[in-house]
Order: C-alpha cells, then sequence, then structure tokens
C-alpha cells in the first residue's frame, strides 16, 4: 500500500507541473494583454502598462516568469487581488465556507444518489426506477444555475422555507439549500451509475452464491450487492470534486456566499482576471489532490488494484 | 448428499435434446447468398425500433432546422428592444412576452439557437477528431509515442474543462463561438483520447487483425481499416452525450459573463440577463432555459440510445 500511495505521488508531480505551466502558459502568452484585462474598456497610459508589466515580471522571459510564480508558489505566496489583499489570506478566509459546502452537498448526493439509485436497481424496469431515470436525465440537462435560480425562486422566495441569501458566516442551516442545489447534477450521476452497476451485480455469480447459501436477502443487498456496485461510485465521486468546484462558482454566485466559488464569481463579474487566475489555480491544485485521495480510497476498497501494480 | 435424483438423470427443469434431433448440417448451413450485416445495420435497426430515438430526432432536427433558419420561426428582430414593452406579458405576436429590456423573449429563443448549438456542435467535432487520432495512434502504436501522449493528455485531463476555460476565457478579448469551442476542446480532447486509446489496444488484439497482417496488409491500413471501424462505437456515445454537456458549458460561460458576448444571442446570456428581475418577471429566464434544457436531453437521450444500440450486451438484456 506505501508503495503504491508513493507511486501514486510521484505520478503527480510532473502532471502537477504540467497543468500550471499550461494554465499560466494560456494565461500569460496567449494573444491578449493581460494588463489591458486588467483594465477593461478604458486604457492605462504607457508609462503605468510598463509599471505594471515591471511589477508583475511581465517583461522578463516567460519561463522565469513561470518559475518565479511556482517558487512563490512553494513559499505560500499566491499573489495578490485586484485590490492588493494577498490571495492566501483571502482563501483562509473564504475556504472553510466552501469546504462546508462541498461536503454537504457530497453527503447529499452520496446518500440520496446510491439510495435511489439501489432502489431502482433492484427493481428494474418497475415505476419507481422509470421514473427516477427520467428525473435523472432532466436533472442533468437542466444547467446548474437555472437550478439553483429555480429553486431559490420557489423555495425561498416564492414559499419562504430556505433562506435566499447566505449570510457572510454561512451557518450550517442556511447552506442546506446551495448544497442541494450542488448537488443535483452529480445526484443524477451517480442515481445512474449506481442504477448500472447494482443490477449488473445482481446477475452475478457471488450474489447467486449467497443467496443459495440462504443468506437472508437484507444481507445480500447490503453486504455483497451494494458493496461491490460502490467501486465505479467511488471513483465518480473523486472526478465529481471538479464540478463541485465549477458549481460552487455558480452556486455560491447565486447565493451570495462569502467562499471561494462566490470570490470567483465576483472577480468575473468585475473582470478581475488576476484574481480569477490565482484562485483557480489554487482550485485546480485542490482537484488533483482530492482526485489522489480518491484513488488511494479505490485502492482501499478493491484490494486487486492495490495488488496489480 | 440428501438428492432425490439418481445419478445419471437430470431434474425435470433440465431439458438436453438427443444429438440427432438437430443435425449439425442444419445449424451449420449459412445462407451464402444474403449480405453480411454491418453492425452500423445492427444498431440501426435495433434504434429505429425504439420511441425515444424518434423523439429525441425529431427534436435534434428541429433545433437544427431553428438554429439554420430562425427567420422561418419569427418575424421580430432579436436585436430590437422597446423599454415600454420592459417585462410586458405575452400578446399577439409575442406568444412569451418581453424581457426586462423590452426584447422579445420568443424571438430571442429562436435566435439564440444557433450560438448554442453552433459552440456544442464545434467543439464536439474538434474533440472527437483531435481525440480519435490521438488515441489510436497512441493506442495502436503504443511505446514512447503512447507514453508521451498519454502524459500530455494526464495534464489536460487534471483541469477540469469549465474551470479552465474559465481562466482562459476571463483573460482573452476575442470572444466568439470558434474561440469558445477551441477552448472547451483544448481541455476535454483526452476523455476521448483516453477512451479511443482503449478501444483500439483491445481491436487490435483481434484475430481478424492478425489474419490482414498475416495477408501482408500494411500496418497503417489495418488501422484505417480494421482497427478504428471497430473501435470507434465507444467514442461515438461519448461524443453525442458531450454535445449536450458542452451546450451546458457554453451557458454556464456566457451565464457568469465570459462566455459569448452580450451583442451575440444565446440562451446562457438571456439567462444571465434575467436574473436581476427573477423575483418580479420570472419567465424571461423560464423560457431560454426550458429551451436550453430540452436541447440537451434530446442529446443526452440520443446518446443513451445509441449507446444501447451500439452495445450488444445491452441489446441482448433489453
Amino acid at each position: 500500500m506505501l508503495w503504491y500511495i508513493g507511486k501514486r505521488l510521484l505520478q503527480l508531480i510532473p502532471v502537477f507541473f504540467g497543468a500550471t505551466f499550461l494554465i499560466y502558459f494560456m494565461v500569460f502568452a496567449l494573444p491578449g494583454d493581460p494588463v489591458a484585462a486588467l483594465y477593461g474598456d478604458k486604457q492605462p497610459s504607457p508609462q503605468v502598462i510598463a509599471e505594471i508589466r515591471a511589477q508583475f515580471n511581465l517583461d522578463k522571459p516567460f519561463i522565469v516568469q513561470y518559475l518565479i510564480y511556482i517558487g512563490h508558489l512553494f513559499q505560500g505566496n499566491l499573489g495578490t487581488t485586484f485590490s492588493g489583499i494577498p490571495v492566501i489570506d483571502q482563501l483562509k478566509q473564504a475556504f472553510p465556507i466552501t469546504f462546508r459546502l462541498s461536503m454537504l452537498a457530497l453527503l447529499f448526493e452520496a446518500v440520496a444518489g446510491i439510495l435511489v439509485g439501489l432502489i431502482s436497481g433492484l427493481r428494474k424496469g418497475k415505476i419507481f426506477d422509470n421514473s427516477a431515470l427520467v428525473v435523472s436525465l432532466l436533472l442533468i440537462s437542466v444547467p446548474t444555475f437555472v437550478v439553483g435560480f429555480l429553486l431559490q425562486f420557489f423555495l425561498g422566495i416564492k414559499w419562504g422555507l430556505f433562506a435566499v441569501t447566505v449570510s457572510p458566516e454561512a451557518p450550517w442551516g442556511d447552506l442546506v439549500l446551495p448544497a442541494i442545489v450542488l448537488a443535483t447534477v452529480s445526484f443524477a450521476y451517480i442515481v445512474r451509475l449506481t442504477r448500472a452497476s447494482v443490477s449488473e451485480n445482481m446477475s452475478a455469480d457471488f450474489v447467486r452464491t449467497a443467496t443459495a447459501k440462504g443468506l437472508p436477502r437484507r444481507r445480500v443487498i447490503s453486504v455483497h450487492i451494494l458493496r461491490n456496485s460502490l467501486v465505479p461510485v467511488v471513483t465518480y465521486l473523486g472526478v465529481d470534486i471538479g464540478s463541485l468546484m465549477v458549481g460552487a462558482i455558480v452556486t455560491e454566485g447565486i447565493f451570495n456566499i462569502q467562499g471561494v466559488g462566490g470570490t470567483v464569481y465576483k472577480a468575473i463579474q468585475l473582470q478581475q482576471g488576476p484574481t480569477v487566475v490565482s484562485f483557480v489555480a489554487v482550485m485546480v491544485i485542490i482537484f488533483m489532490l482530492a482526485n489522489l485521495l480518491v484513488d488511494l480510497l479505490y485502492a482501499l476498497l478493491d484490494p486487486r488494484i492495490r495488488y496489480a501494480k | 448428499m440428501p438428492s432425490s435424483t439418481t445419478p445419471g438423470q437430470l431434474s425435470p427443469d433440465h431439458y438436453v435434446a438427443d444429438l440427432e434431433e438437430t443435425p449439425l448440417k442444419a445449424v451449420d448451413a449459412v445462407d451464402e447468398s444474403e449480405k453480411p450485416r454491418s453492425s452500423a445495420r445492427d444498431a440501426w435497426d435495433s434504434m429505429r425500433t425504439r420511441p425515444l430515438f424518434w423523439i429525441s430526432g425529431v427534436l435534434i432536427v428541429l433545433v437544427i432546422v431553428i438554429a439554420l433558419f430562425p427567420g422561418l420561426f419569427t418575424h421580430v428582430s432579436p436585436q430590437t428592444n422597446s423599454l415600454s414593452n420592459s417585462n410586458a406579458g405575452a400578446r399577439s405576436g409575442h406568444p412569451l412576452g418581453f424581457t426586462f429590456q423590452g426584447y422579445d423573449v420568443f424571438s430571442r429563443v429562436i435566435y439564440g439557437t444557433r450560438a448554442s448549438l453552433l459552440v456544442g456542435i464545434l467543439a464536439t467535432v474538434l474533440v472527437t477528431v483531435v481525440g480519435v487520432v490521438i488515441g489510436s495512434l497512441a493506442g495502436y502504436y503504443g511505446g514512447w509515442l503512447d507514453a508521451v501522449v498519454s502524459r500530455i493528455g494526464d495534464i489536460f485531463f487534471s483541469i477540469p474543462t469549465v474551470l479552465g476555460a474559465i481562466v482562459v476565457m476571463s483573460t482573452i478579448t476575442d470572444r466568439n463561438p470558434l474561440t469558445v469551442a477551441l477552448i472547451l476542446a483544448l481541455f476535454a480532447w483526452p476523455q476521448i483520447a483516453r477512451i479511443m486509446r482503449g478501444s483500439v489496444i483491445s481491436a487490435t488484439a483481434t484475430d481478424y487483425v492478425m489474419a490482414s497482417t498475416a495477408l501482408g496488409v500494411s500496418r497503417f491500413r489495418i488501422l484505417l481499416r480494421h482497427v478504428v471501424p471497430n473501435a470507434i462505437a465507444p467514442v461515438i456515445v461519448v461524443a453525442t452525450v458531450s454535445l449536450g454537456t458542452f451546450i451546458v458549458a457554453e451557458s454556464t460561460l456566457s451565464f457568469l459573463g465570459i462566455g459569448l458576448p452580450g451583442t451575440t444571442v444565446s440562451w446562457g446570456g438571456d439567462i444571465d440577463n434575467a436574473r436581476t428581475t427573477l423575483r418580479t418577471a420570472p419567465l424571461p429566464l423560464f423560457w431560454p432555459a426550458a429551451a436550453l434544457s430540452i436541447t440537451v436531453l434530446s442529446f443526452l437521450m440520443m446518446g443513451d440510445v445509441v449507446r444501447d444500440a451500439l452495445d450488444p450486451k445491452a441489446r441482448a438484456r433489453r
């Protein structure tokens, strides 16, 4: 197991450098001037431009810029936002809120998604299964921001069941509705994934053996079918952290949550390119680490993966 | 072992035919006059019996026609507005009412189809072409080519598509359907490449490839004529579904204000514009959202049908 973790960590290193380089390259080397993006429609004088270029090392060769950026990154210096606040400070403030929101969303989608998927898979072709399939397709095809507005409008404004926007401290109660919104698309995917996996395992030999040796149905379902069906779902949860972060940008924007996503959303609205880049770069790094964690979890769930490689 | 049946005698559930009953000749006989059935033909026969195929097919054709000829469906221009109509309700000639700015909602929805569909199709075509070429070369030739390409793919794969697109789109100034599609494709190609690579590897290890090699067909020709056609099915399924997800991605970018510029009529942009008046007038937000969702839904349903048709296992199960 240790060997496997070490190998995965080593594999992460080139991907990490590649990904940060890629983002850096596309932001600063593609046509389109970051300084111009900084100013929007009204362009500053050439002297100001030159000064900003020097301040952000934009006058140096590209590869030097990147190395300086990586050097700062390892010292915990993620740059400053548009208004001069260090990104790391803002991150310290915003990250716990986004973390709680994502955990709540993950909890919703995992519990509800696996439950609905399990029932669907066990009753394939029945009315519950068919309606779950239709609902999940609908949820996938309606974008998160539309779901967000609809739920905010009906549950928050019209019927007053939930807080319409979230207060700055983001208490758990306020986060329930945004977490449901954030979870919808992934919930639908988990339902479909669990359903397919359960219905496939239903006809597996080990399930027949378990039934044949007289185990109660409850035990066959919970231990034999469910556990084996969870492997692809866990893999999906790893990939899903990426879409949760994109969803967080939209959801936190809609519900005015002061988390990482909300900060990015506001920065995009105010056209603060550099802030967007530094925050999203951090998000990509979190995504990579989360994926690594899920890979390790996956190896824990399925011993075949541990020993095969 | 307690048993009611005597050895050698099968239980009544099992019926085994006498060997003489079905002469081997009858089983083995192949009608040589019948044309060999292609897998595409099989898939088509399976698809056309399903109502879901026809429903999604008709919707997709309708959406394409709307995108190509929006003038056929409305005579109202999506670009002319009158503030006296701000948030006005439906009336004759304007079935869906007006936006806050006084634009005709129905006309905006009809004309917005083109931008969304264009981005979706462009991005899908780009991703499919790049992914198929790279994935099949990597899977077929293997070695250092595979190693290099797979590592590069890992790097792009480690950046979630929309996150990457947000970074790039928030810095570039030239935004149009082509650049949006290009940037979405840039971060999305490794998925198709990975699927194609795996599929090509398993298709390369088959007997008909060995037979072609034995017959002296060149390696590249085998790849083009035998491996790729037999390996492409899973890519077609993913591409159909990803067309829908690209449309969602574009609308998300437009909603954030970094997708298509405000001068381009698009569903995402209209949803973004309508959200300020959500509390007083929710319908200008609802209609473009509905059009977007129906379009995406029809591509997703089509993807489901195509997958079932191309996967013999799923076909047998149904």
